[in-house]
């Protein structure tokens, strides 16, 4: 099975095909670009790299969020389009789960974090073992003081990673009580070839009803709802 | 590649309406779905962007067979991609051209980046063929422009607006009136039941064709401020019917001033405000004598729609003039 690969939640870039679970070609940027205009040049190079038509494709995978609004929108938007015109079976995969795949092999729990602005980030706790990523905590958007708080109360060691380089590391140093470790240079970056392995054997999800998982409602819907419970 | 009555896939997502329109030979509509999201800014009072962005991007693929079902036609038989590159919401732009991009790779379709305006204007052609030279009045939420057009896809601006769109004037003025999102048309209609008797100024700006509301609005803002200091009723009608006639007395009149000195055969009337009952009205009657021919077109075709679009594109199309995968959303695309 031919898989197609994408990533755009946050400023990495990456586009992957792979077969079998086998990587066959991938793309991975993490300079800031747009990635409007970079995402299918990108696709149609991969396919290239991989001799393979689009049509050639079985599946696609995409990272739905949490990240980027607009990020996660083009390669949303992008791969539901795909798949949706080429009627192919399409999954979406948590962006936080890719990041924490980075450390499949690892034995232990897994922090993964997006700066979300104003102290916020988007995170959830994974725990990594013998190649193998499971939820203990969903995703979520929360301040880092109170995930860090939660983190706290555990009483196990965690990994933080996080491609935002490295925000938020002196508050995890000055307030993060247990045994920690902080993932810094290229594991940090999530990779479309990974992203195809997770979700190769994933149930398709409706192509119609794919949409990112934004973890955070607009601003204006916040307030109006605020209001309807005021009055 | 080239053919005639070719068919185009066109798509329109700039502001709150989610489109897609299947077009053949440039002004045949097989299909011209639109999915507003008018209900959902009412309760925000106007448009906001990550909510109309989020709503695109739950509706495209929907709307994208939708148009093509009703059309009876299957992604093989499409010729070319064409979607609305700007102006607009950037948010917006951008899952239409995503998606756009996408079902034109898929296929390997020619894909065609549309400017808004263009589409607006040809929103025209389902009715006549374009007789040149021709002159467009564009009036809309965010435009108010003046523009002379020699042959096909050439567009000259010969006015636009210094400060507020006209659009953008109604909407400030049924802020100030406390009506209902959207506010045009609301003016539109308590403007029929009321007179012109607060003769609010009108901006002639001498010697251009340029447009200017923004004084006729802080006019209006300061006259109903004044009345409820005063603690007296406000007229709404008659308000609104002031405003409204300052309005169309202007574009009415330099649309004219402008038709007649560059000989046009043809006008053009074109956006949301082209929607405007006595618009309408008024600028019919005013080339009611002349030889210029005055097109308008009908209400679901004023509004934002894909058919404009994919009648714009059919130009460019002959023309060959193609955009490539790196295509992106340009929220501030000149004409
Ligand atoms: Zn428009």
């Amino acid at each position: 099975m031919k898989v197609l690969a994408i990533d755009t939640s946050n400023q990495p870039m990456s586009v992957a095909v792979t077969e079998n679970m086998i990587l066959e070609s991938e793309l991975t940027v993490n300079v800031k670009r747009n990635h409007s205009l970079q995402l299918m040049p990108a696709i149609e190079q991969v396919l290239e790299h991989a001799s393979t038509s689009i049509k050639d494709i079985d599946k696609i995978v995409v990272a739905g969020g949490p990240g980027s609004y607009t990020g996660l929108r083009i390669g949303v938007t992008t791969a539901k389009s795909l798949a949706w015109s080429l009627d192919l079976p399409i999954v979406q995969v948590s962006s936080l789960k890719l990041t924490a795949a980075s450390l499949l092999y690892m034995d232990g729990y897994v922090s993964p974090f997006f700066d979300a602005r104003r102290g916020n980030v988007f995170t959830g706790l994974y725990k990594v073992s013998k190649g193998s990523v499971e939820q203990i905590i969903p995703d979520q958007n929360l301040s880092m003081q109170d995930w860090i708080s939660k983190l706290n109360e555990r009483e196990h060691p965690i990994t933080f990673i996080s491609p935002n380089a490295d925000a938020f590391k002196e508050e995890i140093a000055a307030q993060f009580q247990l045994d920690y470790q902080y993932i810094e240079h290229t594991l940090n970056i999530p990779r479309a070839g990974m992203l195809a392995s997770i979700g190769v054997n994933q149930d398709a999800d409706s192509v119609h009803l794919i949409a990112p998982n934004y973890h955070r409602l607009v601003e204006a819907e916040a307030k109006w709802l605020e209001q309807q419970k005021e009055e | 590649m080239k053919k005639t009555n070719e068919i185009i896939l066109a798509i329109e997502t700039s502001c709150d309406e989610t489109a897609v329109a299947v077009i053949q030979g440039g002004n045949k509509i097989l299909s011209n779905v639109v999915a507003t999201q008018m209900e959902i800014h009412q309760k925000f009072g106007g448009v906001v962007p990550e909510v109309a962005s989020r709503h695109h991007m739950e509706q495209i693929t929907l709307v994208m067979e939708q148009a093509l079902e009703e059309a009876k036609v299957t992604m093989e038989q499409i010729d070319a991609v064409a979607v609305t590159k700007g102006p607009g919401l950037v948010g917006a732009l951008l899952v239409g051209v995503n998606a756009a991009k996408a079902i034109a790779f898929a296929h390997q379709k020619p894909l065609i980046a549309v400017h808004h305006i263009a589409g607006h204007i040809y929103a025209n052609r389902f009715q006549a063929e374009f007789d040149f030279p021709l002159l467009s009045l564009v009036v809309s939420g965010g435009h108010s422009e003046l523009i002379v057009m020699d042959e096909h896809g050439s567009y000259d601006i010969i006015g636009e607006t210094r400060d507020d769109a006209a659009g953008e004037a109604y909407d400030k003025v049924a802020k100030a009136l406390k009506l209902p999102y959207p506010g045009g048309p609301q003016i539109d209609r308590l403007a029929q039941q009321g007179e012109d008797t607060y003769n609010f100024p009108r901006a002639w700006l001498q010697d251009s064709y340029d447009f200017s509301f923004s004084g006729l609005k802080t006019a209006v803002i300061n006259q109903l401020h004044k009345l409820r200091q005063k603690d007296q009723t406000i007229d709404q009608e008659n308000i609104a019917a002031s405003f409204q006639s300052s309005v169309m007395e202007v574009l009415v009149e330099k649309t004219y001033q402008a038709a007649t000195a560059y000989e046009v055969k043809q006008l053009i009337v074109a956006g949301g405000v082209s929607a405007n009952k006595e618009l309408r009205e008024r600028m019919e009657e005013k080339f009611k004598d002349s030889s210029i021919q005055v097109m308008i077109p009908p209400l679901y075709l004023c509004t934002d729609n894909a058919a404009m679009i994919g009648a714009a594109a059919s130009i460019q199309y002959h023309q060959e003039d193609f955009a490539d995968l790196s295509l992106n959303a340009n929220p501030g695309f000149m004409l």
